[in-house]
């Protein structure tokens, strides 16, 4: 039953990810790309990523949308007509088929006796609570055994925000008409 | 994981819902349309995420569910938002600020 329903929600992500890639208006994009994510979350949920399913959610299916959305008034509304780019393409075919051969060579799903449960693991659920005082694995390794590593995370993640605000924060479509009136509101 | 009929009918409906909303977010003659059919995936995916919570014994799902109903609202909003003003509305044309 398991597999059957991974397969369904596989199937959906190609389903949905074809229907977008035959839009030509951008906006369709945007939207078929919200309810990937929003699918993609559910399959990781499936999978007992809880974390990953909820970064998905929250960063492809909200925040993803409105600065794709926000984008779109600064870019024109339908695609330029291309022919296929047979570079890319053969290099997205050969990277995919490698990384699925690869994923034969990966251990069973949820297998005890993988590499990732016996190398560090089992010395952070013992002692962890021990050496740092924190009830829960998961904060003392984020906070404290990987301090350093979270601080930068979010220096790079809130550098992120502010270079994308600048740049989408300002500018509009209509820049050039309503030059004068958005100087007086460009605080708010 | 118990397998009853029940379950099994409840997600399989909701999975030919599903793909009856992608094909309507596909075909969608014009824009609204995809916005309604993007909008019942959304929910559509929330109610099988509560569904496979108590199928899989795991009723804390639904808050799960509950969060991802919040950020489909969010994703519908901006996009109503973006077709009422042409942008998020940051900085609204003169005539919008008043009505909107």
């Amino acid at each position: 039953m398991g597999f059957i329903i991974d397969a369904t929600l596989i199937a959906f992500l190609a389903l949905i990810a074809i229907s977008a890639l035959r839009r030509k208006r951008l906006f369709g994009m945007v939207m078929l790309s919200g309810a990937f994510s929003l699918v993609a979350a559910t399959l990781f949920l499936v999978l007992d990523a809880v974390d990953v399913a909820f970064t998905e959610a929250a960063v492809g299916a909200g925040i993803s949308t409105v600065l794709a959305l926000a984008t779109l008034s600064l870019v024109p509304a339908e695609e330029k007509p291309h022919s296929i780019a047979i570079v890319p393409a053969f290099l997205a075919l050969t990277t995919g088929l490698l990384l699925s051969i690869a994923v034969s060579d990966l251990p069973e799903f949820g297998a005890a006796d993988a590499p990732i449960h016996n190398h560090v693991a089992p010395e952070f659920i013992i002692g962890s609570e021990e050496k740092i005082g924190v009830p829960n694995v998961v904060t003392s390794v984020l906070a404290s055994y990987r301090g350093y590593d979270t601080l930068g995370e979010t220096v790079v993640v809130f550098t992120a925000a502010i270079a994308v605000l600048l740049i989408i924060g300002g500018w509009t479509r209509r820049e050039t008409e309503t030059a004068e009136s958005t100087e007086d509101d460009h605080a708010g | 994981m118990t397998l009853t009929p029940w379950f099994s009918v409840t997600l399989a409906s909701i999975g030919i819902s599903i793909v009856i909303a992608i094909l309507r977010a596909s075909l969608g003659p014009t824009a609204f349309d995809r916005v309604l059919a993007v909008n019942t995936i959304g929910t559509l995916v929330v109610l099988s995420i509560c569904v496979y919570g108590f199928f899989d014994g795991r009723p804390e799902f639904l808050d799960i569910a509950v969060l991802y109903a919040l950020i489909n609202f969010i994703g519908t909003i901006a996009i109503l938002k973006f077709f009422r003003h042409g942008t998020l509305g940051d900085h609204l044309p003169p005539e919008d600020t008043h009505n909107g």
